[in-house]
């Protein structure tokens, strides 16, 4: 199982202090907040996409890359990437390019986005925001497995011939989730591509979580990709630790009750007893973070979202510490115990390679170049 | 006998309150109502005062908490809804008004509803056609003809208006239970049960 840790990427004032970070600030941090992430032992980091202040991240993969260029062995992937706004052919050639990049250690999830001006901007319409998340999918699914493309949608130019570059990494598209609260047709989707479902876990009663994730699974075996148990699962999740959980309950509350989302509403102790937030002690976070697997069933992939409404650098780096050195440890072994044999791990893109029957060059080449009007076969066999 | 569940939606404030009052004389009219046509009346209250904090955190949270998902549940539940305000500022109140605004645009589509509202003087009881119908007939429910507004005077007993009132709340009672009688019972759409097969959806481009 793959933990880490999710980042929205908001600029918001500290509620303790009234100071708010700079955009320049917030990229640094989060850049902190990956290395931080790969040196305390956690296994992915994954950053939002947004197009409006107060988010900073608009450019997922120019920060991805940099992040991998100082990194090893952290997965990289976002939460979310918008199928709905973006040009489903620069995803595929962006996602590629950092897929070559990090060496592979890159997936990604889909998102349709819930801001409505937000679509307008890129030309889109909210209303179709269910359409445009099926039918981009749609392309950008066949750009990574299909060498040329001959393409007619509804919402894009059409393409004739067209080749998405670069190919994938040794010739297998990065692993896609596909991520949606609440509606039953992203669960249909990520089913039928035999793709991953991540619930955002988050700010929402875990109900929502369990109904999602159960008709994925119902469908994941009904489109013949492997039993409802074997489909791949991913879960948010947030927390605020201390050693002692009224510490943790004092620090964190100022942050929750003026928080961007949900704050101004239910009291902290609603909201923990609610949804899946939990502020207190490591304990309280493993207790609270195993009875997922009581409505999900054994999953693959636990982030935690840990870095927003307005938390400073430091308690950020301090939970990343907590979670690695008291809580991760524990929950890898917990989880790995319950796991039956027959439920795969979270996918990898050496294990897809494997799957695939080992890496293969999968670079297309001009038949002729600009330059010398002439072919790679041609130039080779002189 | 066959059963029928009436919700009862109530959004007076003083303990007691006159709307409470009014409610239940519609519910139990109303229930009295369906047993003249054979069918047996199951009445749930749903005490608006008591989810004032549920409903603020609702609509900044964007989902209702467990005491507010079983009222909500009881309404998207029920065959029928009687749904009674006091007129503040010439419309129904605002708590009554996010009760509706959280409840799920489908909740009442095609629920027979009887409308009512009480308020300190007649002056007020057009709100019940100028602003109450509108709203139910925006959700799509079926409203009975008959709404039953309450001004102090109506409380007052033994006279001919107070009878007046007696003979509205019957006479709405009869039309909810005919609208009642000639439906089946409320089955609650569940997406999850059913889904669009994704074929269908690349299809539907």
């Amino acid at each position: 199982m793959q933990f880490g840790v999710f980042s929205v990427s908001d600029i918001t004032a500290d509620p303790t202090t009234g100071r708010v970070p700079s955009e320049a600030e917030r990229i640094q941090a989060v850049v902190t907040i990956a290395k931080k992430a790969e040196e305390v032992g956690l296994d992915v980091f994954a950053l939002g996409e947004h197009h409006n202040p107060p988010f900073f991240s608009s450019s997922p993969t120019t920060t991805l890359g940099y992040i991998a260029a100082q990194t090893r062995r952290l997965q990289l992937s976002t939460a979310t990437t918008l199928i709905t706004t973006n040009d489903p052919v620069k995803i595929a050639e962006d996602y590629a390019m950092l897929q070559h990049l990090a060496g592979g250690r890159v997936d990604l999830m889909l998102g349709r986005g819930n801001t409505g001006p937000v679509y307008p901007w890129f030309g889109q319409d909210i209303r179709n925001g269910i359409a445009l998340a099926v039918e981009n999918y749609a392309l950008l699914h066949k750009l990574w497995r299909e060498d040329v493309v001959d393409w007619q949608g509804r919402f894009r130019t059409p393409l004739q011939g067209f080749t998405s570059t670069p190919r994938p990494l040794d010739g297998v598209a990065p692993f896609v989730w596909h991520g949606s609260i609440r509606s039953p047709e992203i669960a249909e989707q990520a089913a039928y591509y035999g793709d991953g479902f991540f619930h955002n876990h988050i700010f929402w009663p875990k109900e929502h979580t369990q109904r999602m994730v159960g008709l994925y699974r119902q469908r994941f075996e009904h489109y013949g990709h492997g039993s409802a148990d074997q489909a791949i699962v991913g879960l948010g999740g947030q927390v605020f630790m201390r050693k002692n959980s009224q510490d943790a309950v004092r620090e964190f509350r100022p942050y929750f009750d003026n928080a961007p989302v949900y704050g101004h509403g239910p009291s902290l102790e609603e909201f923990t007893r609610e949804t899946p937030l939990t502020v207190g002690s490591p304990q309280q976070v493993i207790d609270r973070t195993l009875t997922f697997r009581d409505y999900v069933g054994d999953y693959q992939r636990q982030l935690f979202l840990i870095d927003h409404a307005g938390l400073p650098l430091k308690t950020v780096l301090e939970q990343l510490d907590i979670l690695g050195e008291e809580v991760v440890p524990v929950l890898r072994k917990e989880f790995a115990a319950l796991k039956p044999a027959h439920v795969p791990d979270a996918p990898t893109h050496a294990a897809r390679v494997a799957a695939a029957g080992g890496a293969k060059d999968a670079t297309v080449h001009a038949p002729a170049d600009d330059v010398t009007g002439q072919s790679r076969q041609e130039v080779q066999s002189r | 006998m066959s059963t029928r569940t009436l919700a009862v939606v109530s959004a007076g404030l003083s303990v007691p309150s006159s709307t409470r009052l009014l409610a239940d004389r519609l519910a139990q009219a109303s229930a009295e109502a369906l047993a003249a046509l054979g069918l047996e009346a199951g009445v749930e209250v749903v005490e608006l005062r008591g989810h004032a904090r549920d409903l603020a955190d609702n609509l900044v949270t964007g989902f209702p908490n467990t005491a507010l998902r079983t009222a909500v549940d009881t309404v998207a539940g029920a065959d029928a809804l009687i749904a009674v305000t006091p007129i503040f500022s010439a419309s129904y109140s605002g708590l009554f008004k996010t009760f509706f605004d959280v409840l799920g645009k489908e909740a009442l589509t095609g629920k027979p509803v009887l409308m009512g509202a009480t308020a300190g003087t007649a002056r007020h009881s057009l709100a019940l056609e100028h602003a109450m119908r509108p709203l139910f007939a925006y959700l799509r429910a079926v409203v009975a003809p008959t709404a039953v507004f309450a001004a102090s005077e109506d409380w007052a007993g033994g006279d001919a208006t107070s009878a007046a009132l007696s003979d509205r709340i019957r006479r709405a009672a009869g039309e909810l239970a005919a609208l009642v009688a000639q439906r089946p019972r409320a089955a609650v759409a569940d997406p999850f049960a059913d889904p669009t097969p994704f074929e269908t959806l690349l299809a539907g481009l």
